[in-house]
């Protein structure tokens, strides 16, 4: 297998190898509307024509390499790993074009979206950032592009919202429900059930009906393909712990891909308010069966953290499937911790991390502080996006 | 056709509307939201007197993809209320309104109660169909099976993409009727009738004797007689719940579904 570019092998490591009838365990499936099925059946099959033409992976490769920066770097933290007694290391989807992992998942969306003769595309987004990777691989591809964004977080983010526009998409500002992420993700499914013919839904996270949460994964294991390699080169071994922030779970799928099969210990990070994992129960919403937040009827609740990335009720089903194996834990944090992991970054290691890393590195300190992480453990976490997005929000919160 | 309370068929979606259709008339399905007001039991009656055939209630669920704004604004309304799926079911197990009931939400609703529970709850209340538009055929057969043994009918959709030989799975097994969703988009009114609700209405009802009803997008007589050129009979949502929230009068409510009933007869 080439080192470079993605991770083509869809079927034989542990994760790919538990996919059955689009599902993972008793987790993911195709709950949709039957107007959508078709459109899924299709883009299932593309997907995997295209994973198996080489000309189509050289063209995503080649992408990958010369428009979005890939490979992103390992870089060792020397100052904080002396501070905590551990060994740290960052693998820097924040140096991407647009300025996190998102771009790993449009680029091949879109390549896929071109292949399957699509002229439109459709994304939910929730800070901004999908939004913004997907406005810019639609402008790449000269794709029409329409990016559904709760109206709550159109007023959190108009930076992003402006930068969507200046891409060439147009935005949406959804007032149904709570105004956030889900409701956004409702809002693009109904867009979709009406446009599926000329459509293709580009879906952000690991999530969503089958084929979503395989095709995210896949796009996005480049990730833990690189880092994988990258840390063997460097330590000649694979890291102790594997930590990735989780909203919908498309970075950590995408980290997690890379060292399912091997001895590292898998953490994936929520923010305190969305801890799907820990306080979801089984359910069926947006096209897949995961964790949710819900009341004792089955109504989903309202996420709510200081990171709007991160502000998803469910979880991916391939993270649902993981926690329920043993495979990954899932752990949470507030955002307090979360603040001052941001400082920590910024002022020992001069990397300003976007909110939702922040959440991976804030688990980081207190498992270190609470001998979770032991002494000397070497820890690779996935330092998901960069904090610019995040500076105005932090400015309020913050006096310096 | 002669029926009476005590013929069993009167509560049975399945056989009621079988029968009718085979005595030739067209079929209005009317939906209406659970819990959407105080009064809203009230509006059983008005659409048994006006001649619905069957009332689909809607159990309203926090994310409703599969509705355009008006089911959206009566669910969040009702659930504003407190309406949940039981306070719902408790309030209809007291009515007889003399037509069958079906409901209609998302699966979540069930799957949290439980298939075998919630099937249950329904036939307690006197409900004898459910229409659950997020739960397809590739993922319905624990629920078609339940709903099979309590005489449950499970309606099943197909929309205009549905391809040869998934529509022949659909026909053959959805119960009480074939719910053909006549456009590709979410509930609420058009202007115009989509041509693709009678094309798919002929192909289902050359796969199937089950009744074959067209719903998603009609909004007024014209539409459900054309329609019913080829459909037997019409689900109406949108168009009633919009002249509920803008407090229509009963009786204005009444004569519309009314002069629906008029168009198809």
């Amino acid at each position: 297998m080439a080192t470079d570019g993605i991770d083509t092998d869809t079927k034989s490591h542990l994760m790919a190898d538990r996919l059955q009838n689009g599902k993972f365990g008793d987790f993911g499936g195709m709950f949709i509307p039957e107007s959508l099925i078709p459109a899924c059946s299709d883009l299932e099959k593309a997907f995997y024509e295209a994973f198996a033409d080489e000309a189509f992976i050289a063209a995503l490769n080649h992408l990958l390499k010369t428009y979005a920066g890939r490979p992103t770097p390992l870089t060792y933290c020397e100052n904080l790993s002396e501070k905590l007694g551990i060994r740290l290391f960052l693998k820097r989807e924040d140096l991407t074009h647009t300025g996190s992992h998102k771009i790993n998942n449009v680029l091949g969306q879109a390549l896929l979206a071109k292949r399957m003769g699509k002229k439109r595309m459709i994304a939910e987004t929730g800070a901004g950032q999908h939004g913004v990777a997907a406005a810019t691989a639609a402008a790449l591809f000269g794709l029409d592009c329409v990016v559904f964004m709760g109206e709550v977080d159109v007023s959190r983010q108009a930076l992003n919202v402006f930068r969507m526009k200046l891409l060439g998409a147009e935005v949406v500002p959804v007032k149904s429900g709570s105004a956030t992420l889900k409701d956004a993700v409702n809002e693009a499914l109904r867009d979709w059930v009406a446009s599926v013919e000329t459509t293709h839904y580009c879906i952000g996270s690991a999530m969503g009906p089958h084929p979503y949460p395989l095709i995210v994964r896949q796009l996005q294991s480049v990730i833990g393909k690189e880092a994988k390699a990258q840390f063997r080169d460097l330590s000649g071994d694979d890291p102790d712990f594997v930590v990735a922030c989780v909203g919908g779970g498309s970075n950590a799928i995408g980290t997690f891909a890379g060292f399912v099969d091997t001895k590292s210990r898998l953490v994936g990070v929520e923010a305190a308010g969305g801890a799907a994992m820990h306080n979801g129960i089984p359910g069926v919403v947006h096209g897949m069966r995961s964790k949710f937040l819900q009341d004792e009827s089955g109504q989903i609740l309202e996420a709510e953290s200081i990171s709007a990335g991160l502000d998803y009720p469910g979880i991916g089903p391939e993270h649902a499937y993981l926690g329920t194996i043993g495979r990954a834990n899932y752990s949470y944090v507030n955002d307090e911790e979360v603040i001052a992991a941001f400082r920590v970054l910024s002022e020992t290691e001069g990397i300003i991390p976007a909110l939702e890393p922040a959440h991976a590195l804030a688990y980081i300190l207190r498992a270190v502080e609470t001998g979770e992480i032991p002494a000397d453990a070497s820890v690779m976490m996935t330092l998901s996006g960069r904090g610019d997005k995040d500076v105005a929000q932090i400015m309020e919160i913050l006096e310096l | 056709m002669a029926e009476t309370s005590s013929d069993l068929s009167v509560h049975d979606l399945n056989a009621s509307l079988r029968q009718k259709k085979d005595a030739g008339r067209k079929l209005l399905v009317c939906y209406i939201t659970g819990g959407l007001n105080a009064d809203w039991l009230d509006m059983l009656y008005i659409l048994a007197d006006a001649g619905a055939d069957a009332v689909e209630i809607g159990i309203p669920f926090s994310d409703p993809v599969m509705d355009g704004p008006v089911i959206q604004e009566s669910s969040m309304q009702a659930l504003a209320n407190g309406a949940t799926p039981l306070s719902i079911l408790m309030q209809v197990e007291k009515e007889e309104p003399g037509i069958p009931l079906a409901v209609m939400t998302y699966y979540n609703l069930v799957y949290r109660m439980g298939e075998e529970r919630f099937a249950e709850r329904l036939i307690q209340s006197g409900i004898t169909g459910a229409i659950l538009p997020d739960l397809p055929i590739d993922e319905a057969a624990g629920w078609i099976e339940t709903g099979a043994a309590h005489s449950l009918s499970a309606v099943l959709l197909a929309a205009p993409t549905t391809r040869e030989e998934r529509l022949n799975e659909i026909a053959a097994k959805s119960k009480g009727f074939v719910y053909a969703v006549g456009l590709l988009g979410v509930t609420g009114e058009r202007e115009e009738l989509s041509e693709s609700a009678s094309v798919l209405a002929a192909s289902i009802k050359s796969r199937t004797e089950t009744p074959v009803l067209v719903g998603v997008g009609i909004s007024n007589p014209e539409q459900a007689k054309k329609v019913c050129q080829v459909a037997d009979g019409v689900v109406v949502g949108s168009a009633l719940v919009r002249r509920i929230l803008e407090n229509r009068s009963k009786q204005e409510i009444g004569a519309f579904v009314k002069s629906i009933r008029e168009a198809l007869d």
